[in-house]
């Protein structure tokens, strides 16, 4: 059994004539493996990552995702996120006059108490965080600061893998995490996410470019393309794409 | 931050019903008969044994409010209140006034320890030790009349006389005489000179020159008796470069009728003299369909006579059916500063029409406004403040910031800002801003593992972060508590 189990997945967008956006898509992903999924804009890619981790905007209408066998679309957001689905999102949101350092420690809290363990200890806590923060370059400034607030997209994004390092979820979903990202952040971000690779973690790598990939090297590529995944391959389709672009899987879903 | 923490824990321990001070204490009272004629203002003066001049002070209000219409301005809707229908007086039977903490009767004290008031000083000396947090002077008024004041005579030593008002006419009445009705006049509006007409009981508090007051001093109002109004009159005073700081607290039991209270807080200020004084209100905001709950109607008003004072208002108002209250500044000594930080919240069918007034007369005065108004539910939450500048109040200044946040489509935040200036040199600024608490935000909380509640209680934190720092500590641990409980089921 994998440890997400995405079959068939039809979901669109919630209302009367809510458009259709992923049309037939199945994936599997097991614990130690590193999927990333290709594809152009408006082919469904963020609409997926949304639905995984339970965005009430979407409708699922047929198929089924499991995640350790158990049923991840009848469980609320917060309970996903207890049993360890993280997405790392693509413009993070901004939560005004709450301290990093605060929402970190509510969130990993939250996640322990659904879970029914203990929750952490200051010190323990303070410990975590300095250490997972000084890997990313995240200075106890910006910790103090509230979250998201006046970040640049590079700070956003590391404050988003510093966010995984700590929650330490089974499954990490990460939306265009390249986007906006110069050369020497995307080398930072890059670094922090293979430090969380681990063979107990699976990990959903969304991207456009195959820049990313040469960072984050990934076991699987998928191209995805009108809703469902339209070719799989290894780690040499990402090169593939680079070179010849997605024209010919436009084409042939026409 | 283990307040937040504490926040999260609250709601969670939250059942159905949210207000958990709506007991009542079955205790025998003394009332005046109902309705309001002369012969109750006598009869209240007479139960105070107060001297002539303050019979004829309040028989003077009574008359003329007598001619005086309810203000309707206001953004909040109710029944008219029938004045004859109510009680003016009510205060729990002792066959003598009690003499130390010991004669006051257990029922009473056991209202207090339930709602988590120590009146025995050595209660508040254990509650040091555990909590870490100071000390602090309570006077506790039940009703009408003041049941006990504690550490009077440790307070008494630094020289500052803290009792209740019905005593300090009195042992006092030199002060008393010179200041009462000094801030806001006998009819300075319909619900003040009720008040001065019928005001029962209330806080003193006089602060001698260069005196720091060694601790906090508070008053804490219980509404007890059925179709009481409680009218309290609090007067402080800091002479010449006193300071003190005050903080008023309030509860009363869930009723399906409607409660009024009119009380009038005056505040003085002498040069270099500075009062902070913070108000965590919690009246019975009446239940989820709008019957019962507290009118409160309250003038609150410092007056900044001397120069360089200061007066600095901070409220968290998240009780009351209704809520009229402008805690205001007179800036009339030369570079005197007043100060308004205000958080409102609104849920059910709660109407709040709250704000302030700073009002700048002497030269090169400041004032500073932040209020933030939170709505949800079905409430309504209107912020109405007037900043005035007069034509010798050269070099005044003011920043005022408003924002109101809204929780789901059925409530509504409203901003009237009046602004007037008769001096060229005054500079004021004035930011306002209306959000919503977005699906984006809440669902990036939720994401993190935190639940409905607590993603609510947590973004509402941050949102009103800058006022509640302005509260003394152990006080903003509690106002965050306030904040969730009030904010209960406007989720979803």
């Amino acid at each position: 059994m994998a440890m997400l189990d995405i079959d068939n997945l039809h979901a669109k967008i919630e209302g009367e004539d809510g458009k259709e956006i992923l049309k037939g898509l199945s994936l599997k992903v097991n614990p130690g493996e590193v999927h990333a999924i290709m594809g152009p804009n408006g082919s469904g890619k963020s609409t997926l990552s949304y639905i995984l981790a339970g965005k009430e905007d979407y409708e699922v209408t047929d198929g089924a995702v499991t995640l350790d066998g158990e049923d991840l679309l009848a469980m609320e957001i917060d309970e996903r996120a207890a049993k360890g689905v993280f997405l790392a999102f693509q413009y993070p949101i901004e939560v005004p006059g709450v301290a990093t350092m605060t929402f970190l420690r509510a969130a990993l809290n939250a996640q322990r108490r659904t879970r029914g363990e203990e929750e952490v200890s200051t010190p323990d806590f303070l410990r975590l965080v300095r250490e997972k923060a000084g890997a990313l370059g995240i200075s106890q400034d910006m910790l103090k600061r509230g979250v998201n607030v006046g970040f640049s997209g590079g700070e956003k994004k590391r404050m988003e893998i510093l966010q995984m390092a700590i929650l330490e979820p089974k499954l990490c979903i990460l939306d265009e995490t390249d986007s906006g990202l110069d050369i020497d952040a995307l080398k930072i971000v890059s670094e922090g996410v293979n430090a969380l690779r681990s063979p107990d973690r699976g990990m959903i790598v969304i991207t456009h470019y195959q820049r990313l990939l040469n960072h984050i090297v990934p076991d699987f590529v998928h191209v995805m393309n009108k809703g469902r995944i339209v070719r799989s391959g290894g780690k040499d389709l990402a090169l593939e794409l680079e070179a010849n672009g997605y024209a010919e899987y436009q084409q042939d879903a026409a | 931050m283990p307040a937040v923490q504490e926040t999260v824990e609250q709601v969670r321990s939250i059942d159905v019903d949210q207000y958990k001070y709506g007991f009542f204490t079955d205790i025998e009272s003394e009332k005046a008969p109902k309705g309001l004629t002369e012969d109750t203002v006598r009869f209240i003066s007479a139960k105070k044994n107060e001297p002539e001049w303050l019979l004829e002070w309040r028989l003077d209000a009574f008359r003329r409010w007598q001619t005086m219409q309810e203000p309707e301005w206001a953004r909040v809707s109710y029944p008219p209140i029938d004045y004859q229908d109510l009680y003016y007086y009510s205060a729990p039977k002792a066959k003598e006034g009690p003499k130390s903490i010991d004669d006051i009767d257990p029922e009473i004290l056991a209202t207090y320890e339930k709602l988590g008031i120590p009146l025995r000083e050595r209660d508040a000396l254990l509650g040091i030790e555990s909590t870490g947090g100071t000390r602090v002077a309570v006077d506790a008024v039940f009703d009408s009349v003041s049941v006990a004041t504690t550490f009077k005579e440790e307070l008494a030593r630094a020289g500052v006389i803290f009792m209740p008002i019905s005593e300090a006419v009195r042992e006092h009445p030199e002060l008393v005489r010179k200041y009462l009705g000094s801030v806001v006049p006998v009819t300075d509006n319909y619900f003040a000179t009720l008040n001065s007409a019928v005001f029962s009981d209330g806080s003193f508090v006089y602060v001698p020159k260069g005196v720091r007051c060694p601790m906090e001093l508070s008053t804490y109002f219980r509404i007890n008796e059925r179709n009481t109004g409680q009218f309290e009159r609090t007067l402080i005073i800091a002479d010449e470069g006193a300071y003190v700081s005050y903080l008023e607290g309030c509860t009363a039991p869930m009723r399906d009728e409607n409660q009024l209270h009119a009380a009038v807080v005056e505040l003085v200020t002498l040069d270099d003299a500075e009062i902070k004084y913070s108000t965590v209100q919690n009246w019975y905001p009446g239940d989820k369909d709008g019957k019962g709950g507290i009118y409160n109607f309250v003038t609150k008003r410092g007056d900044c006579r001397g120069a360089r004072s200061k007066i600095s208002w901070t409220q968290v108002e998240t009780g009351s059916a209704i809520t009229w209250k402008y805690p205001s500044c007179i800036l009339r000594g030369d570079e005197s500063r007043g100060e308004f930080y205000s958080i409102a919240i609104s849920n059910g069918r709660q109407q709040v029409d709250s704000g302030t007034k700073m009002i700048h007369l002497g030269k090169n005065t400041t004032s500073r406004i932040i209020s933030k108004g939170i709505a949800a539910g079905y409430s309504d939450n209107t912020y109405r403040g007037l900043v005035t500048a007069h034509r010798k109040a050269t070099g005044a200044r003011n920043f005022t910031n408003c924002d109101s946040l809204l929780i789901g489509d059925k409530c509504g935040a409203h901003t009237v800002p009046y602004i007037e200036s008769k001096n060229a040199s005054a500079q004021f600024e004035h930011e306002a801003t209306t959000s919503k608490i977005s699906e984006d935000q809440m669902f990036y909380c939720r994401q993190r593992g935190l639940s409905d509640e607590e993603a609510t209680a947590l973004i509402v934190n941050g949102f009103v972060k800058d006022v509640l720092q302005q509260l003394p500590m152990e006080f903003a641990v509690e106002a965050q508590k306030l904040i969730s409980v009030s904010l209960e089921g406007s989720v979803g």
